[in-house]
Formats: C-alpha cells, sequence, structure tokens
C-alpha cells in the first residue's frame, strides 16, 4: 500500500502564520462569485457496476448463453432492455436515462475502462481516480488536475458529497468535502472565529491547509444555509443518499458561487450474488438521481457535463451465485446540454470467447481517460490536458462526444 | 519546556508531517520523559484519562507497555464491568441471541411454521417472545391492504393503558419523562402503545441504556444486537484498563473487515468480533485467519457460503431429490469473492505476488466451506459433495486431488507464513501505531520477527513498541486521530461519564467513520487524509463544543472536571502538553461578543489543531 502525502499547497502561509500574530487571511474572492462558470459533475459508481446488464448488447446470442439467469430480456419481452438503437438496450430501471437519450442529452460509450488488468477494488478505483493507472506514486488526483490553476478562484470551486474527500479531488487546488449545506457551519458563531484564528495559526501543515479552506467555504455557504431549497421544473429526486447529493450540486451550481468540479459516488455494486434484484433498486436510485437532476437544471444543463464510472465490469458470464465476479471493461455515461446525446461511441469487441479479455471478460476499446480529457478539453477549455492524465498519450480519433 | 525546544519540536513535527522525514534523524532523536508517557497513551490506549499520566510514568513506561502486551494480567475496570452487564447479549452464543433478539425474517419463519419452525432450544420466555412476536407480525400482515385510509387514523383507544400525565409525558415531554413513562408500562401495554402511535418511541435510542434496550425488545428486537455491539465497543475503548487489546480489536477487525448490513451480518457480527478476532489478537495470526475463514459472519460477507464445484453439484442434484435434500437455490458454482480478498487484503497484499489464476484455485480449494443454519443458529460447516476435488495449485504449490476441507487449511498454512504477509502485516501495524509511511527499516524488523516466531502477533508488536523508532520525535505527534479515536480521547481526556453510548456512535459517523458499516472489504485506510477534510472538521469542531457542554445526550461532563478557570492551564489539563502558539494565543485573547466559559474553552481545546493528532 502506498501512502500519499499531503499537498504543500498553503505551505508558505504556514511559515508566514508561524510566530506571527493569528491573523487569518481572508482571501478576496467576494466580487467572484458572480460569474457563471462551466460545471464537470462526476459520479463514481463503486463496487464495478455490471456493464453489461446496465447497457444491453441484446442482439449478441452469446450474452444470454454466457448469463442463462441473469441477462436482461431483450426488447419488447417482460422486464426487457429499454431498445436505443437496435443493438444495445438499457437496463428497464433506467427509465428516465433511456428519455434522455431521446432527447439527445445522453451519450453512452461502451467497453471502456481503464486499461490496468487489475481485479482489484481499491487499486482500480485508486487508478481510476488518480488517473495514471499502473502508477501507485501518483499524489493527486485527475479531477483536482483538471482545474485550471487560478489566483482568485472561489473556495468552493471544486466539491465532494460526503466527510471524506475522494481520492480523484485531493490535490494542489483546495477542494471542500460536503456533507450537507445546511449544517456546513460550526454551531456557535464565537467558537468559530476563535477556532478559524486557531487553525489559520497553526503550523501544522494539514491541518493549517484544511482549516483554511473550511472557514472560506463556510462563509461562502452562509447565505445558501439559510435557504430553502426547492427543484426547479418539478424535479423530484429519489430517495437515498446519491439523490440528495446530487440536489444539493445542483443548488450550488444555481447560487452560482464559482462551483467548477463536483463529486458524488454511490456504492454497492459489487454483486457477487443474487444480481438481479439488487441492481434493480440500485439503478432505479442511480437513474433517478440522474434524471431528477437534469430536469432540475432545466436549461442549465448548458453549462454542466455529467460523466459517471466504475473502476472496471463484470465478467461476461454469470458465476455460481447468479451474481458476476470482477471483470473488466465498463459503459460510462456522459450527461449534458452540449453533448452530442442520443448515441453510443466506442467500438465493441464482441464476447466470443477469443474476443473476450483474457478469455473471461469484455475487452477494453476506449481508453477511460480518451472520454474524460476530450470533454475537459471541450467543455472546461483547457487545451491541453497532457497534465491531467500525465503519461496518457490519446492515440485514437476524438469521439465527439460534444457537439 | 522553554521557548526554544517548543519551536524545535513544533519545526520537526512540521517536517515530518510534510514527509521530507528522508532526514533519518527524526527516527533517532529521543523523546523527553513526559513525551514518552503521553506518546504511549496516545498510542496503546485512546488518549489519556484524568490521572493516566501520573500512573505510567509512575509505574515506569517500558513496564506499563509489558503490562498492555499481558493483558490477562490487567484487572479490568469495575466501572466497564458495570457498563457492560446490562448488555446481555455480550454473552450469548449465536443461538441464543436469535432466540432473544430475532430478526425479521426468523419471526416470519417462526410465524409461517406456527413456532415448530427452526429447531431451537427455547426456553419458555423466548418462546413466549417469539410467540408474541409472529402474532404481532401476522396481525399486521392480515390487517395489511385491508384498512382504508380512515380505519388508518383511527387509533385504538388508550384509556386505561396510559394516564393522562403519562400520555401528556409522553407525548409532550423530555426524553427522560419519556423513558420514565415507558418503564411504568408492562410489555403489554407497551407493544399496544407502539403499535397505536410506533412515534411514540421517536427519540428513544439515546434513551439510557437499559430503558431503551427493554423498548427495543418490544418492539424491534434485532436492533438490541446492533446497539449493543456499539455501545460495547465504545465502552470498552473509553473504560477498558486493557487498552492495547481494544485497539488490536478495533485495527483487526477493520483488517478483516465484514460489513453489518450485509444481511444476516447484522446478528453474526458481535459473535464475530468475540469469538474470531479478540480472542488472537496477541496470538498467532493463523489462528486469526482460520477463525475469520470459518465465522459464518465472513462466509456470508464474502460470498463464499455459496461457492461450490459446479460438477459435483449437478451430481449432487441428482442425489439429493432422491433424498428429500434441500440445496440452497443460489448455489450453483464457483464464487471468486473470498478467495481473492484472502489474498489480496487479508494475507499477502495487492503487490504480494499472486496471479488470477491463484485466486482462481484459492476459491476452489474453499469450496464447500459454508454455513449451517444461517438463520437460526448460524455455524461453520464443510460440505465434502460440493468440494472441488481436483487439483489446484497456489503460489507454485501443488494441492493433491481428492481432498476435503484440508484444501482450505493448507492454503491457509501456506498465505499465513508467506513472507509477502510477512511484510504487508508488519507495514500496516507501523502504519497504525507509528506513522503513516513508517521507516522500512523497522517494516523490515517487525517482518523478521513475524517470520522467527510463526506469525506471533505479541512478539511483532513488542518488536514495534519496543524500537527506537517507535519512542522517537518521527512518531511523536505524527498520526492524525480517526473519527473513532479522535471521539473515544475526548470523552477520555473530559471524564465524562457515558450513559448511553448510542450517540457518540451517531457522533463518529458523523465525523466520516461509520463503525462496523464500511461496506467494502479493504476497511477503512489509517492515514492523514482519509479523515482530513472540510466536512470532518467542522464535525470534529462541532461535536467538541456539544461534548463538552453537555449536549450529547447520554454523556455528561461534571463541572468539577473544568475548575481550572484560567484557559491555559484548562487546555494544558486537557491536551497533557502545552497547547500550541496559535491556540494559546486564541484562548489568551477570548471571544468575541461572548464570555469564555470554561465548557466553551474546553470545547475549543477540542475542537483544536492540536487535540486531532495523538
Amino acid at each position: 500500500m502506498n501512502t500519499r502525502r499531503f499537498f504543500l499547497r498553503s505551505s508558505a502561509l504556514a511559515v508566514a502564520g508561524f510566530g506571527a500574530a493569528p491573523a487569518w487571511m481572508q482571501r478576496a474572492f467576494a466580487a467572484e462569485g458572480t460569474a457563471r462558470k462551466k460545471v464537470f459533475v462526476t459520479i463514481f459508481q463503486r463496487g464495478a457496476a455490471d456493464g453489461l446488464n446496465i447497457v444491453v448488447p441484446f442482439t449478441e446470442k452469446r450474452y444470454y448463453a454466457l448469463r442463462p439467469t441473469i441477462a436482461i430480456p431483450e426488447p419488447g419481452k417482460d422486464a426487457g432492455a429499454l431498445d436505443l438503437n437496435g443493438t444495445f438496450g438499457l437496463h428497464p430501471a433506467l427509465r428516465p436515462l433511456k428519455d434522455l437519450y431521446d432527447q439527445k442529452l445522453l451519450a453512452i460509450v461502451e467497453a471502456t475502462g481503464s486499461p490496468d488488468p487489475t481485479r482489484s477494488h481499491f487499486d482500480a478505483q485508486d487508478y481510476m481516480e488518480s488517473g495514471t493507472p499502473g502508477v501507485k506514486s501518483t499524489r493527486d488526483g485527475w479531477l483536482n488536475r483538471s482545474l485550471s490553476p487560478a489566483g482568485a478562484a472561489s473556495p468552493v470551486r471544486a466539491v465532494s458529497m460526503g466527510p471524506r474527500l475522494p481520492r480523484t479531488l485531493r490535490g494542489a487546488n483546495p477542494a471542500v468535502a460536503l456533507n450537507s449545506v445546511k449544517d456546513f457551519r460550526v454551531s456557535d458563531d464565537s467558537a468559530s472565529m476563535a477556532l478559524q484564528s486557531m487553525y489559520a495559526g497553526s503550523v501544522d501543515t494539514e491541518l493549517h491547509g484544511a482549516g483554511k479552506d473550511t472557514f472560506e467555504a463556510v462563509k461562502l455557504l452562509e447565505s445558501l444555509r439559510k435557504q430553502n431549497y426547492a427543484p426547479g421544473n418539478g424535479a423530484q429526486y429519489p430517495n437515498g443518499r446519491l439523490g440528495a447529493n446530487l440536489m444539493q450540486i445542483a443548488q450550488l451550481i444555481k447560487a452560482d458561487i464559482g462551483l467548477e468540479a463536483a463529486f458524488a459516488d454511490i456504492g454497492g455494486w459489487d454483486h457477487h450474488t443474487n444480481e438481479t434484484l439488487q441492481l434493480n433498486n440500485l439503478l432505479r436510485e442511480f437513474g433517478g438521481a440522474i434524471g431528477a437532476f437534469t430536469q432540475d437544471l432545466g436549461d442549465r444543463m448548458e453549462e454542466v457535463v455529467l460523466v459517471t464510472m466504475s473502476e472496471f465490469g463484470r465478467t461476461a458470464h454469470e458465476n455460481g451465485n447468479r451474481g458476476t465476479d470482477h471483470g473488466h471493461a465498463n459503459s460510462m455515461f456522459v450527461v449534458g446540454g452540449n453533448i452530442a446525446g442520443g448515441s453510443i461511441y466506442g467500438k465493441w469487441p464482441g464476447l466470443e470467447k477469443e474476443q473476450l479479455y483474457e478469455g473471461r471478460d469484455l475487452a477494453i476499446t476506449t481508453d477511460y481517460r480518451h472520454v474524460v480529457s476530450e470533454l475537459i478539453a471541450g467543455h472546461l477549455g483547457r487545451g491541453d490536458t497532457s497534465g491531467v492524465f500525465p503519461g496518457f498519450r490519446n492515440a485514437g480519433q476524438k469521439l465527439g462526444l460534444l457537439s | 519546556m522553554t521557548r526554544m525546544k517548543c519551536t524545535l519540536s513544533v519545526l520537526i513535527v512540521a517536517v515530518s508531517a510534510m514527509g521530507l522525514s528522508g532526514a533519518a534523524g527524526v527516527w533517532d532523536k529521543k523523546l523527553s520523559r513526559d513525551e514518552k508517557a503521553l506518546h504511549a497513551l496516545n498510542r496503546l490506549a485512546f488518549g489519556p484519562r484524568p490521572g493516566d499520566l501520573e500512573r505510567v510514568r509512575a509505574m515506569g513506561v517500558e513496564k506499563w507497555v509489558e503490562l498492555q502486551l499481558n493483558p490477562e494480567r490487567i484487572r479490568e475496570s469495575d466501572v466497564l464491568l458495570a457498563k457492560l452487564k446490562p448488555l446481555d447479549s455480550l454473552t450469548m452464543s449465536n443461538r441464543e441471541m436469535l432466540a432473544q433478539y430475532p430478526p425479521v425474517q426468523l419471526i416470519r419463519a417462526f410465524s409461517a411454521a406456527r413456532g415448530k419452525a427452526a429447531n431451537l432450544n427455547l426456553t419458555p420466555e423466548q418462546k413466549e417472545n417469539l410467540d408474541r412476536l409472529s402474532r404481532q407480525y401476522r396481525e399486521r400482515r392480515e390487517n395489511k391492504g385491508k384498512e382504508d385510509e380512515a380505519a388508518q387514523r383511527k387509533r385504538p383507544d388508550l384509556r386505561g393503558v396510559l394516564s393522562s400525565d403519562q400520555a401528556a409525558k409522553l407525548f409532550r415531554g423530555t426524553p427522560e419523562e419519556k423513558a420514565e413513562v415507558f418503564q411504568q408500562l408492562s410489555p403489554e401495554q407497551r407493544t399496544k402503545l407502539l403499535e397505536a402511535f410506533p412515534g411514540a418511541a421517536r427519540g428513544m435510542r439515546e434513551a439510557p441504556t437499559g430503558v431503551r434496550r427493554e423498548i427495543l425488545t418490544t418492539t424491534a428486537p434485532q436492533l438490541v444486537l446492533t446497539m449493543d455491539l456499539l455501545e460495547q465497543k465504545l465502552y470498552r475503548a473509553i473504560y477498558s484498563e486493557k487498552q492495547l487489546e481494544e485497539a488490536l480489536v478495533d485495527f483487526w477487525f477493520n483488517h478483516f473487515n465484514v460489513y453489518l448490513n450485509k444481511g444476516p451480518v447484522r446478528h453474526m457480527a458481535l459473535s464475530y468480533e468475540r469469538d474470531a478476532i479478540r480472542p488472537h489478537v496477541l496470538g498467532k495470526f493463523k489462528d486469526m485467519l482460520l477463525a475469520t475463514a470459518q465465522h459464518p459472519a465472513m462466509l456470508f460477507y464474502l460470498d463464499n457460503y455459496q461457492s461450490v464445484d459446479p460438477k459435483a453439484l449437478e451430481e449432487m442434484g441428482r442425489r439429493a431429490k432422491r433424498a428429500g435434500i434441500k440445496i440452497p437455490a443460489r448455489a450453483r458454482g464457483l464464487n471468486e469473492n473470498y478467495g481473492r480478498e484472502l489474498l489480496e487484503l487479508h494475507t499477502l497484499g495487492v503487490d504480494g505476488g499472486y496471479s488470477q489464476a491463484d485466486v482462481v484455485a484459492v476459491a476452489r480449494a474453499f469450496t464447500g466451506w459454508t454455513i449451517r443454519d444461517t438463520l437460526s443458529d448460524p455455524k461453520f460447516q464443510f460440505i465434502d459433495r460440493v468440494h472441488d476435488k481436483g487439483e489446484k495449485t497456489v503460489l507454485g504449490k501443488k494441492i493433491a486431488a481428492g481432498g476435503g476441507v484440508e484444501d482450505g487449511m493448507k492454503v491457509i498454512e501456506l498465505v499465513a507464513h508467506h513472507p509477502s504477509t510477512a511484510r504487508f502485516l508488519s507495514r500496516k501495524l507501523a502504519q497504525r501505531f507509528v506513522t503513516d509511511a513508517p521507516p522500512q527499516a523497522l517494516v523490515d524488523r517487525m517482518a523478521a520477527t513475524f517470520q522467527k516466531s510463526g506469525g506471533d502477533l505479541r512478539e511483532v508488536m513488542r518488536t514495534m513498541l519496543q524500537s527506537r523508532e517507535f519512542f522517537s520525535q518521527g512518531a511523536y505527534r505524527a498520526k492524525v486521530k480517526s473519527p473513532f479515536e479522535m471521539v473515544v480521547s475526548a470523552v477520555r481526556t473530559s471524564g465524562a461519564d457515558v450513559n448511553s453510548a448510542i450517540t457518540l456512535a451517531q457522533e463518529i459517523e458523523k465525523l466520516g467513520q461509520p463503525l462496523y458499516r464500511k461496506e467494502e472489504p479493504t476497511g477503512y485506510y489509517d492515514t492523514a487524509e482519509e479523515w482530513v477534510s472540510t466536512a470532518g472538521l467542522l464535525a470534529r469542531m462541532n461535536f467538541s463544543l456539544s461534548l463538552m457542554d453537555n449536549k450529547v445526550r447520554g454523556v455528561e461532563v461534571a463541572a468539577d472536571k473544568l475548575s481550572d478557570a484560567e484557559p491555559a492551564k484548562l487546555a494544558e489539563a486537557l491536551l497533557l502538553s502545552k497547547p500550541s502558539a496559535a491556540t494559546q494565543e486564541t484562548l489568551a485573547k477570548g471571544l468575541e461578543g461572548k464570555s469564555a466559559t470554561p465548557r466553551l474553552t474546553a470545547g475549543l481545546v477540542l475542537g483544536s489543531p492540536d487535540f486531532q493528532r495523538r
């Protein structure tokens, strides 16, 4: 296991603060807040989602042969897939995503993933989040690196929903972990000031940096905390953490406080047994949350790209327990107002024995970094993404995901 | 400490925190006598309680460390024993737990078979309990759908159950008043009441342990086991004299993680920690590995209970049909889940040198390792008929064809003593007890001890705790506390009295570490960047303020513990060392628009950067 170190973005301040009066510093971002920003939203499906039962290759006989009890039936049959293009169909619980596909707001990339052969959840998530498959020494994550270095950016330019900061948002740019907008404060105002001064003056680099990020974000979110947020356009988020989290991301986007990158995750995809029921429930939540988010933001989806990913796919064949084991390639969803949606991207490698990776898993034909770098370059306007994915050279053609 | 020395140590901490400790010097710099005692209490224990530092200094740090390595010689605290006494599930067998605190699935099965289900040896009281619960269950089911909305709104008449005074207290009273009313009612009255007004039990999870257990036993018995599990962990961490053992139980449970919310793991986790983890934390690693491999909680969590040889199953299916034996519907073939995590997470480590072929071979070796009576009396069982009898090659070693349960045993023997396992475990222990990036030389010495001693964990711990690196400036205050460590150490240093630990478990969850509910088999990663985040810091600050303000229900900090009116003295009493310059200056300056009461000052100290490290 590698130990990643902390980032030294605040070290200069720490030295300056040492021995001096505890004059905490307030950044002059207040005027910055009004500009609308392009936003990049990432959803991570932790546990390795079963891409083959999510985007179903229903014309492949081999698919049904490999999965005698868990395959999704063809469109038109009971609980059958939702036909997308005559070849692929969505899992029937993903009706909201089918609607987005029909409105050309959703694009799908098939047979994609991280090229490293590992089938370890931890290593694969780590690689996918760092953006350097196979390299363990990388300290920061690609989502953090995708933010252009800016002097006076908003303290909430990068937000992750949940109590811990995910690997992909760690790095030189400040990033905020947020449990809930409503509770994002110190319960006592005088105590808040005192704690702020303790952290601002601390020579403990790690805690100093995190404390600074915390109090700047608290200040900026103050007015939002008191807001009773009502989703737009009659959007109804499903129960569960993902829905609640995407709703708060929508709230942050609409507040125009400088959000550029947002992250949320949803666990529970590791279906080694009894997959059918579990996947159905999870996809209902997953699709419902993304559908509600898109509806809630309405026209503002023009400014948003949302992308989903999971550390690897699952075995092409079902295992002995009506589930699937750890595999390789997966599918990704890309949602946004400027997405060339209503299409399926990537090359389908096939499910015959000799077409499968190591004879058992769907092969990868599109590196996930290809997808993400194209979106970052086009949507966030980073012309050169070589710093976002060091060592990755995009050999293939542009996918053309952005219209 | 002089100002000079203070500056120096602060710089050293900063340097080591920045990971620039390549200057090997920090591992040679010794700790002062005071630092040494505090360091030992911060690492082997969950921080000092009032008086602990003096006790350890008086005994001598080395002697105290050796005593902690031999918990069987330590007399347990009477306070702890009294706190644990009401938690009767702690001493029950799996079968007794299930009979006394049955999950819904068991009640359903019992109900379906009108009491004849599930071969249980029930006492008359337990039978009565199950009878009552299954009657309730049937009534609820029969009424479901029949009632229209108006009928649902019509509540049964509670006159004769509650006096008007009791009703007033129950619906508008404080949690304490509510609890008092509940205690006055008979189980039947309580059941009636809760069926009519399920909301009446709201807020009762934080009631004193005894009251809460009684209420839950009549309403949601399966929750008693979860709550007992959480409470015993917190009570032991806070009050036990065997602190190192508790720290190690926390470490090894996390290493062999199971997820409480995965089906029946909920009612197996308590015995998993008690029977598979706790007895072995200072014993032989192989024994713990085997105990986890055969415990129903692990067999269920990583799916091995369903992993069978598909060919054997076909044959068995034919025979079973004739003999009338029921084969679990889902068991149809091999499941790799346990085989992979055994190698990656439990023993060799992900870089320990195994292949996908090894994963499959290990999974085949464990086919037939399953659970008997998951619902009523879960136990390990080996079913030879579904075991894969073929030859297997694991890590280059051949396991001959024709074997039975010993195939799995051979794998355990092989991986438990593998050099990769020695290195992987040594590094992980050093990461928890020394620093996030432990020096390789120390890890190597620990791994050598592991190999020499046949995986004796007490010896490995001793090598680490007696090392020069452990008591050096490189390790001192180098670790950021996990949420569990932060909350427990705050309660300990404040000398708080805990009468319900459930609220503390809820606080720990807000800080980012739901106990027994890490879904992934990796467990939590114990490094600073895992715990230092904006949301995590705010939760730490808010917890500190409410703890010291007695706003954490069930936990009380007496006023006399905060008698030091002088902020700097109070800070030193809580931190057991001089506060940092920034903390000191802030406290000296006072608060804007508010007087700093001792409670508020204490809250600030526990929320300060100083208290987040150990």
